[in-house]
């Protein structure tokens, strides 16, 4: 990032205000849609400003893990697309896109939050596998919480296809939907200098010192973490971190 | 004969045919064809006599020779720089219009500009290939240090400048903000921070309302409630700055 963009978002961060005239820990407008995309069995999209992320979702009936033979499977991916960025490249998968899917999927998996033995439909031979998908079309920061929150509105949103024990038929859908038994939402706290910041922008985000994505329940329960960027935390900006994550996934949830 | 086929100030989709027969004058914008004149762009249509105008209502930015613009450093040649001006083509600036000083074959050419940089320059020339040339040489074209870049509708820079650069100077007076224009649609500012995100805040209005009439009374209304009025000093301070703000 250019030195003369990092001295001067210095200046705002000291007067406690953002480069877009935000609150430090202030989140930009957050929009949810159910049901975005109509091939899928469950899908959703969300903004967060102009950051906007579509979720879908496809059941499968696949064979099972050996080592859990009654219980579903599930799959998170993530795409950065060139579209959503200039400085996304097209191409095998990159290690951010890896990230996102797998800080998503920790999130949704840690939780517990579908009911996995629920999906099992014959042990050991067959059960339902949820494979989402991440396609970002604009990126304009906070993709990790984009994502997380659009995976979760999609798994609300799914609803089972109806499957005669042969074959998936994907043209009607069932009214059963995902055994869903909690709601995890993850918040990314962003550490530039001394100053947390939630939600920051691209431009932000080239500012960023450490990052922690925290995911948590209903009842405030922390169910993963992740940690990303150069710089380190001690143990009191991580606590201060999950602080402050922890109220504003309570703010989020009101947007589901 | 010549007839006209829209009235002055009304939106022409591309295509449009805004006036048949030979009497009148097409300029930037709009073509000719056959004894028809048809818009090129989406826009406003303004009628000064025989000749017709169109102001685009979006678009991206056509370097053209004589604009001052705000470039940004993408990349470093042995013998200049080579600009992002906003627009679909980029732009040289030779080492030779960038610098009054003597510089030794091989230098560090980092330590004039360097990637990312913001430079305020002029277009010196634009060739029929667009291949487009900037230089430094004119009167407050320089370096600009600190501050942010913002990115307006090259379209809406008129209306920004305003008449003698009556709008951007009455920002400049109410926010106590150095702001430069670039014509690519690139407006540079500082300030302290509220007073920049006040800037900000009112250069998007403009942006928003450009099309309306009484734009400099809204706006100077819209800053007076802001900030409160002007003293009697801020009111007859020239505004300084080095820059002139021509359309």
């Amino acid at each position: 990032m250019h030195n003369d963009v990092k001295q001067h978002a210095q200046k705002f961060l000291q007067k406690g205000l953002r480069l877009d005239g935000r609150t430090l820990l202030d989140y930009r407008s957050v929009v949810v849609e159910y049901g975005a995309a109509n091939g899928a069995e469950g899908s959703a999209r969300v903004k967060i400003g102009d950051t906007e992320v579509i979720v879908g979702i496809k059941m499968s009936v696949e064979k099972p893990y050996p080592d859990t033979p009654d219980a579903g499977c599930l799959m998170v991916g993530a795409e950065l697309l060139p579209l959503s960025n200039p400085e996304f490249e097209s191409g095998p998968p990159s290690i951010d896109s890896i990230e996102l899917a797998r800080v998503v999927d920790r999130g949704i998996r840690e939780s517990k939050a579908v009911d996995m033995k629920a999906l099992c439909i014959t042990p050991g031979e067959k059960v339902w596998n949820i494979s989402v998908d991440i396609c970002p079309i604009n990126d304009d920061g906070n993709l990790f919480d984009a994502a997380s929150l659009g995976t979760l509105v999609a798994l609300k949103d799914t609803k089972l296809p109806t499957y005669d024990g042969k074959s998936v038929d994907y043209h009607t859908k069932t009214s059963q939907a995902l055994p869903l038994q909690k709601e995890p939402i993850e918040v990314t706290v962003h550490k530039i200098g001394k100053y947390f910041i939630v939600d920051p922008t691209t431009e932000e985000e080239g500012l960023v010192d450490a990052r922690l994505t925290v995911a948590t329940m209903e009842d405030g329960t922390l169910c993963a973490l992740q940690k990303g960027g150069n710089h380190t935390v001690t143990l009191q900006d991580v606590e201060t971190m999950i602080d402050i994550a922890t109220a504003k996934a309570h703010e989020l949830r009101k947007a589901l | 004969m010549s007839q006209l086929l829209v009235q002055e100030k009304e939106i022409v989709v591309p295509g449009e045919t805004i006036a048949e027969g030979m009497d009148y004058i097409p300029s930037k914008g709009m073509y000719r064809s056959g004894e028809q004149v048809k818009s090129a762009h989406v826009g406003l249509v303004y009628i000064e006599g025989k000749v017709l105008k169109l102001v685009p209502l979006s678009g991206r930015y056509l370097p053209k020779r004589g604009d001052s613009v705000i470039a940004k450093v993408t990349d470093i040649t042995m013998n200049g720089w080579i600009m992002d001006i906003n627009s679909a083509y980029s732009a040289m600036l030779p080492l030779k219009d960038a610098t009054p000083e003597y510089v030794e074959k091989g230098a560090d050419l980092t330590k004039y500009f360097t990637f990312g940089d913001l430079v305020f320059c002029k277009i010196s020339n634009v060739t029929s290939q667009n291949l487009v040339d900037l230089s430094l040489r004119g009167p407050g074209l320089r370096k600009l240090n600190g501050g942010r870049a913002l990115k307006i509708a090259p379209s809406k820079v008129p209306r920004l400048v305003g008449k003698q650069g009556s709008m951007v100077s009455m920002i400049k007076k109410y926010t106590q903000c150095q702001i430069i224009v670039g014509q690519n649609g690139l407006v540079w500012l500082q300030g302290e921070p509220e007073q920049e995100l006040l800037t900000i805040d009112t250069i998007r209005l403009v942006e928003q309302r450009s099309h309306l009439s009484g734009l400099t009374d809204y706006i100077s209304n819209y800053l007076a409630e802001k900030c409160g009025p002007l003293s009697d000093e801020q009111h007859n301070e020239q505004v300084n700055d080095d820059v002139q703000e021509t359309i």
